[in-house]
């Protein structure tokens, strides 16, 4: 019936599999008990280094990126290669800034990036505001997920949505069921497979071209020689390196901003683990450069996309070059490698709303099991959500959603990152500068145009600098000018705040909070209500002293 | 940040090394060229790539050199 039948059954096979697995997670590592945001939202907080190198890892480097990577070195060439230098970058850029966001939370129970602000700077409306910009974020990253899937069924000439549904059905349900512990233990299985495929496609599909490497990047210099467009090429131009380097800048400073990253990063046992991470995450960027050089090889073996559906370029690699068996291995890897990162962000959103909406305003008085309850029915709801993105709206818009995702979430830096390091600014200056800056980074986007799609709006992030009467051809990250207008305005709004003597908000946190760690004796003298697991009454009073006068 | 006891911090000299693989990999004129080409790779692609070993050896080596005994 089916030429794909073999790739189905394979494909369907290791699917089934590891969403068993998601069900007996709960039974991992097992607690007393699920009802608690640290053991259902964090795994107990105790993931040692290789638990945290598979979650993490198989957190950040999602399928979407598997897949839309090479799709770009396919169309592009040389730009989307920015993957790479992003992912060098961030890991010792934020190597320090974890750990102290560790230690804090850990003192102080924060499950959420917006819980830190809400102490740090006394104020639930900058809170707020962090907590959305997570969720808005996070939303149109889990609709992508699907994307990666859809690809992949599309090459098994598998159409419709109820494929989709489906699972996306079985994964809502395994993380209702176990939580972060879900994930982590199916990490394992899509990473090894991830790794498995990209070692054999490295080896062998050059084997199989003409000229080996050599020849591979001759072929894509000749396409792109041949195209009219005038930014692609093995190389970058005078025009987009500016773009280049930023993009790689910005994504890598948005990354940990992003809640499902902190989710993995909290769920750490302790400094140590987050710090070996930084130096071992790179072997994922490693395989995601190499993901990254399928594209070209697509161009050396003649590939072309299903329809106008670049996304299935390496799909239709794979199902060129290799055993049809393997090929389902292959499309399994990517298929479980979207369920990943969607159950993190399904629960990283959820933790957002959970405890700094639901408890914040609905109902200051949860308990530890209504938290837990309440982010186990949201995390079901944004995945309905993510798969109505999907089903009722156009995928080109998913991948606008996204983009401006990373441009938002960009704007909580200063109140997070920066916060972990200096009190020195005054919440009402940043909240005017996160209005300012996602104000400036909207109406950038919406201003770049693609002349040759006719695209007139959000059309990419590359923002042209002719746009600001600069007389150059140059182009710049959009979300790396937005984050500038933020902090000037941030810093501006301080001044102001502070020469006017508007109140400022209460810092529950104190030096010393910021360097705890496991086990440590001086972790006694602090208020430190993590591992005994009961809700503490000094946890509470930190929250109380915490809710001075609101901006 | 410091500390009473002063070794608590996250301060080390050692950090400074972490600045290497930041700013390396944003310097496209280092590595924007095809030649010299290693096993048919173009300079952009196998310099970056071998930037990565850079970021793991400057961060390992921060992680033993400021490890808390």
């Amino acid at each position: 019936m089916n030429a794909h039948l073999t790739e189905i059954i394979v494909f369907t096979v290791l699917f089934l599999l590891v969403s068993g697995m998601g069900f007996v997670a709960a039974r991992w590592r097992r607690p007393d008990s699920l009802a608690s945001l640290d053991e259902w939202g964090l795994g107990g907080r105790s993931f040692g280094s290789w638990v945290t190198w598979f979650l993490v890892g198989g957190d950040l480097y999602t399928a979407y990126t598997f897949v839309a990577v090479p799709a770009l070195l396919w169309g592009a060439g040389a730009t989307g290669f920015f993957a790479v230098p992003y992912t060098i970058v961030v890991y010792p850029i934020v190597f320090l800034v974890l750990v102290r966001l560790w230690s804090v939370s850990h003192v102080h129970g924060f499950v959420t990036p917006a819980d830190f602000v809400r102490a740090r700077f006394g104020s639930p409306t900058l809170a707020l505001l962090v907590a959305i910009t997570g969720i808005v974020a996070t939303m149109p990253y889990i609709a992508l997920q699907l994307v990666g899937i859809e690809a992949v069924l599309k090459s098994m000439g598998v159409t419709g949505h109820l494929p989709i549904i489906i699972a996306f059905a079985i994964l809502a349900a395994y993380t209702y069921q176990s939580g972060l512990r879900a994930p982590a233990l199916i990490a394992f299985v899509k990473d090894t497979l991830i790794y498995i495929v990209i070692l054999v496609a490295i080896i062998a599909i050059p084997a199989q071209l003409e000229g080996g490497w050599s020849g591979i990047f001759d072929a894509a210099q000749a396409k792109f020689d041949a195209s009219p467009a005038p930014g692609d090429g093995i190389l970058l131009n005078a025009n987009n390196q500016l773009q280049y380097v930023t993009l790689a800048l910005g994504s890598a400073l948005a990354l940990f901003l992003y809640p499902h990253s902190i989710t993995g990063v909290l769920a750490s046992r302790n400094r140590g683990v987050i710090k070996r991470n930084m130096s071992a995450l790179p072997a994922y960027s490693l395989l995601l450069g190499l993901i990254a050089l399928l594209g070209f090889m697509a161009i050396a073996a003649g590939i072309k996309p299903i329809g106008t559906d670049n996304n299935t370029i390496v799909p239709q690699l794979f199902d060129r070059m290799f055993p049809d068996w393997f090929t389902g291995v292959a499309y399994a890897a990517i298929g479980i490698g979207a369920l990943v990162p969607a159950a993190i962000m399904s629960i990283a959103a959820a933790n957002l709303f959970t405890r700094n909406i639901y408890k914040e305003y609905l109902k200051p008085n949860a308990t530890d099991a209504d938290e837990a309850r309440v982010s186990k029915i949201t995390s079901l709801l944004v995945k309905v959500g993510a798969v109505l993105c999907i089903l009722f709206l156009d995928t080109g818009f998913s991948i606008d959603l996204q983009l401006i995702g990373g441009v938002i979430i960009l704007q909580t830096l200063p109140s997070v990152a920066l916060g972990l390091y200096t009190r020195w600014f005054h919440r009402g200056g940043l909240i005017a500068g996160w209005v300012a800056g996602m104000g400036a980074g909207m109406l950038m986007l919406y201003n770049i145009g693609n002349p040759v799609t006719g695209k007139l709006h959000f059309a990419g992030s590359a923002f042209p600098l002719e746009k600001l009467g600069l007389d150059t051809k140059m182009t710049i990250y959009a979300g790396i000018v937005a984050l500038a207008v933020n902090l000037v305005v941030a810093v501006l709004g301080t001044l102001i705040a502070r020469s006017t003597k508007v109140a400022e908000g209460d810092d529950a946190t104190l030096p010393d909070h910021y360097l705890a760690d496991e086990g440590d004796p001086r972790i006694k003298d602090l208020d430190f209500t993590v591992d005994t697991g009961a809700p503490s009454p000094d946890a509470d009073q930190d929250r109380g002293h915490a809710s001075g006068p609101v901006v | 940040m410091t500390t009473p006891n002063g070794d608590r911090g996250d301060r080390s000299p050692w950090n400074w090394l972490l600045i290497a693989p930041i700013i390396l990999p944003l310097l496209p004129f280092l590595y924007n060229s095809d030649e010299p080409r290693l096993f048919g790779f173009p300079l952009f692609y196998w310099l970056q790539l071998a930037f990565i070993a850079v970021g793991v050896t400057c961060t390992s080596i921060v992680y033993q050199m400021t490890k808390r005994r």
